[in-house]
């Protein structure tokens, strides 16, 4: 089980993950007027390639630093950073306001997205 | 979209409550039904879009509500939900040849969460 520290370590990784998270929703704003929709799909992509290029990069090494931080920056930023809730919400609220269509594009389309995003960050976290 | 300090430090916060229940729930799930399947994912992203259906009306989402919603749905439900582990558990899992358990994962991910967002929404009484 995991002990107080680190749980502190992905409280803390995850605040700060949402915060950027936040920090995104905002630029989304600023750039296309509202961070509906797509400021949750660049969160979700950037923190599936960074989770997998975190965890690849830590199975080449089992011991040191990248094993150590893997709390802070796994579980807890990448965790903090990415959300589903809002995707299903979102999704839910196309549905809901008549765009059927478009909802079932984003539902079902994102997730090949995010999973593509994985596979990139396990190619550039696995050392050559 | 204007940001106060007190909205980065309620998202922060929230965040990092999250996080470490999501930590908690993922220890428990994977004590009661072992670890061959992301139960723990699964279980913070179906009980997450719930919530955050079930926010959404109570603050009238997507105008009313600011800190309510940034504490509770940006950063608690936000840091809880996670897309990065679900993308790196998915895209292992058909690396592991296991093309039926990810596919499983996937809608049983997808369908769910939207119509849990769905169901939270109409509960407490959100509108068509």
């Amino acid at each position: 089980m995991t002990g107080w520290r680190g749980y502190l370590s992905v409280g803390l990784g995850s605040g700060l993950g949402a915060s950027l998270r936040l920090l995104v929703a905002q630029g989304a704003w600023t750039l296309w007027g509202s961070a509906f929709v797509w400021g949750t799909l660049v969160v979700n992509l950037l923190g599936s390639w960074l989770i997998a290029a975190f965890a690849a990069r830590a199975s080449h090494r089992i011991t040191g630093r990248a094993a150590r931080w893997q709390p802070f920056l796994v579980a807890g930023f990448c965790g903090g950073f990415t959300t589903f809730s809002l995707f299903g919400l979102e999704t839910f609220y196309l549905l809901n306001t008549g765009h059927p269509w478009l909802a079932l594009s984003h539902g079902v389309g994102s997730v090949p997205l995010w999973l593509g995003a994985a596979w990139l960050g396990q190619r550039a976290g696995t050392p050559h | 979209m204007t940001l106060g300090p007190m909205d980065w430090l309620l998202v922060a916060l929230g965040g990092a409550l999250g996080g470490m229940a999501r930590l908690a729930v993922t220890e428990l799930t994977g004590l009661w039904w072992g670890r061959a399947f992301p139960w723990g994912t699964l279980v913070v992203n179906l009980s997450g879009t719930l919530g955050i259906g079930m926010l959404a009306a109570l603050v009238g989402w997507p105008e009313g509500g600011a800190a309510a919603w940034g504490f509770l749905a940006v950063g608690v439900l936000g840091g809880f939900t996670t897309v990065s582990s679900f993308s790196l558990q998915t895209l292992t899992l058909f690396q592991e040849g296991r093309h039926g358990t990810a596919m499983v994962n996937i809608v049983a991910t997808l369908v769910p969460g939207v119509a849990l967002a769905g169901l939270g929404w109409r509960v407490m009484g959100g509108g068509a």
